[in-house]
């Protein structure tokens, strides 16, 4: 529990030096607000804007922080030095894993700020379990890298995909049919519904197996590469 | 408390150490010299746990290095290139981070900090420092708790005398505080000033081990006196009775300007021994 502490404490830390990933964390959220207070149209859907970056800001902003986060201090060997000193993986990474989701948390709060307050817990339950699920599919991405680079041409397109295939589908029905494999597009669905009561079963299991198949991957890669 | 019996280890086709055996007693400081490319790394490496070898047995804290426990590698303090620093964190943080881990007091940090030399620095990111700076807080760090065994890999290497010597004292300080210390080096002079013991190896063998003076001895081939004299002149004479009373007429009508031993240094040592110069590797 201590090192636990000693990692996101250390997270902390660097939050407000490290300013490409405190943009992630800053930007749909503010972007959100902004919009949303400032464009209306006439026929557009309520919180038009809230529910389209939330989807956007659960595909990019945990999972790049997350595969950043820890290529860095691969690439750094940051890491060996905090495994001598006795931090177990699983300390690290949960450390590392609570550190990102608070502070999307964090972000999804002042997304919520625009939405019927009838809606929020809602609202926040669903964007609480979208990020873990790319927390973990992050984390994939940070085990498997040597290095930043490397990491960052991996979560690019899969950031792309997750992110813009909700969006594009919109327009596009060939998309939206092979975009519904992916846990952000189901999330979308369930946003539009905006209740408990609209999430259907499919979307249900179609998250539990994104999480599934981003948590066996997450072990594959640990398996395979350790945190070396 | 650390013993090598034998130990092999290859990359691939390349082996690296042919059979290395030592024992080093609780408390001393160890010396591992060699050329560049000896496999004075990949030793502490083994040692520390971080990389497996193929041959002999390897003990540390009376156990095999793979099956170290977490709480037996926090007694390590360790100084190595592949250990890095968080860039963007000053030094102050940076060494808050392992203050936090080891239990060690916040206060702590600004004493270390200043023992290496690095008070001014302590508000700027590791980024900023130089490389001399890099490894004196990566010392910091190895230093900032009471480890039982530390490791240094080059420690002094491309800094200044007066940090060397700074270093130094913070080495047979923390000696005299009953730590165990490995060591590798180039440097001929600091492991002969500083080290109980040492090692040479070369092509991954071991050359020569015992004590720095002893080994000296050893290569006292010579056996010779060598003196410059007031007049310009050098004298050399075999170390004898018949030579003692020259000697002492040149000493007592005040010619002799300088008078050695023509003993080996660790440096010409090493010379003989691998016939390679340490220096001109790096
Ligand atoms: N990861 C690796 N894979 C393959 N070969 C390696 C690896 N690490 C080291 N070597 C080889 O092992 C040999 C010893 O390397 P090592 O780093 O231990 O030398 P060293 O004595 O520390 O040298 P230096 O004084 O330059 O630091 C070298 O020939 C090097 O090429
Ligand atoms: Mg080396």
């Amino acid at each position: 529990m201590h090192n636990m502490i000693v990692i996101i404490k250390k997270q902390l830390r660097d939050t407000f030096k490290n300013k490409t990933i405190l943009i992630q964390f800053i930007m749909f959220p503010l972007m959100s607000v902004v919009m949303e207070n400032a464009i209306t149209l006439n026929d557009m859907p309520e919180n038009f804007f809230t529910r389209l970056f939330a989807v956007m800001y659960i595909g990019m902003a945990p999972l790049t922080a997350a595969a950043a986060v820890i290529s860095e201090e691969k690439e750094k060997n940051t890491l060996r030095v905090l495994m001598m000193a006795d931090i177990s993986p699983r300390q690290y990474l949960c450390g590392i894993g609570i550190y990102i989701w608070t502070l999307c948390m964090a972000g999804a709060a002042v997304m919520s700020i625009n939405l019927p307050s009838s809606k929020r817990l809602f609202f926040m339950t669903v964007m609480a379990a979208g990020f873990v699920i790319s927390i973990v599919a992050g984390a994939c991405i940070g085990i498997f890298s040597r290095n930043q680079m490397m990491a960052t041409s991996l979560q690019i397109p899969c950031m792309m995909v997750l992110s813009f295939a909700p969006m594009l589908s919109m327009f596009n029905e060939s998309i939206k049919k092979i975009s519904a494999v992916f846990y952000t597009q189901q999330l979308k669905l369930i946003f539009d519904g905006m209740s408990f009561d609209g999430i259907t079963a499919s979307s249900v299991m179609i998250l539990c197996a994104n999480a599934l198949i981003c948590v066996i991957l997450f072990l594959l890669a640990y398996r395979r590469k350790g945190l070396e | 408390m650390i013993k090598c019996v034998d130990l092999k280890k290859s990359y691939g086709d390349n082996e690296v150490l042919k059979g290395i055996s030592f024992d080093i007693a609780e408390g001393q400081i160890f010396g591992l010299l060699g050329p560049s490319g000896a496999g004075k790394t990949t030793l502490i490496k083994i040692l520390t746990g971080q990389l497996e070898y193929d041959s002999g047995t390897v003990t540390v804290l009376g156990k095999d290095p793979g099956m170290l426990s977490g709480d037996d590698k926090k007694k390590f303090g360790i100084m190595m290139d592949n250990f890095g620093l968080y860039e963007r964190f000053s030094c102050g943080e940076n060494l808050a981070v392992f203050a936090d881990l080891y239990s060690v007091p916040e206060s702590r940090i600004k004493e270390i900090l200043d023992k290496v030399g690095l008070t001014n620095a302590y508000k700027r990111p590791a980024s900023d420092l130089s490389k001399g700076m890099r490894a004196r807080l990566q010392l910091a760090r190895a230093f900032m708790y009471s480890p039982k065994i530390i490791f240094l890999d080059e420690p002094t290497s491309g800094l200044d005398p007066q940090t060397m010597k700074a270093i130094h004292r913070i080495i047979l300080e923390k000696k005299a505080e009953g730590c165990t210390i490995f060591l590798t080096t180039h440097n001929m002079e600091e492991a002969a000033e500083l080290c109980d013991n040492i090692i040479l190896i070369n092509e991954g063998k071991i050359v020569e081990q015992g004590r720095p003076e002893e080994i000296c001895r050893r290569y006292d081939h010579h056996k010779r006196i060598r003196m410059h004299l007031s007049d310009g002149e050098d004298k050399e004479f075999e170390r004898g009775e018949s030579a003692a009373e020259q000697i002492c007429e040149l000493l007592k009508n005040g010619v002799v300007e300088t008078i050695h031993s023509t003993e080996p240094t660790l440096e010409s040592v090493f010379l003989e021994l691998t016939g390679r110069d340490l220096e001109e590797e790096r």
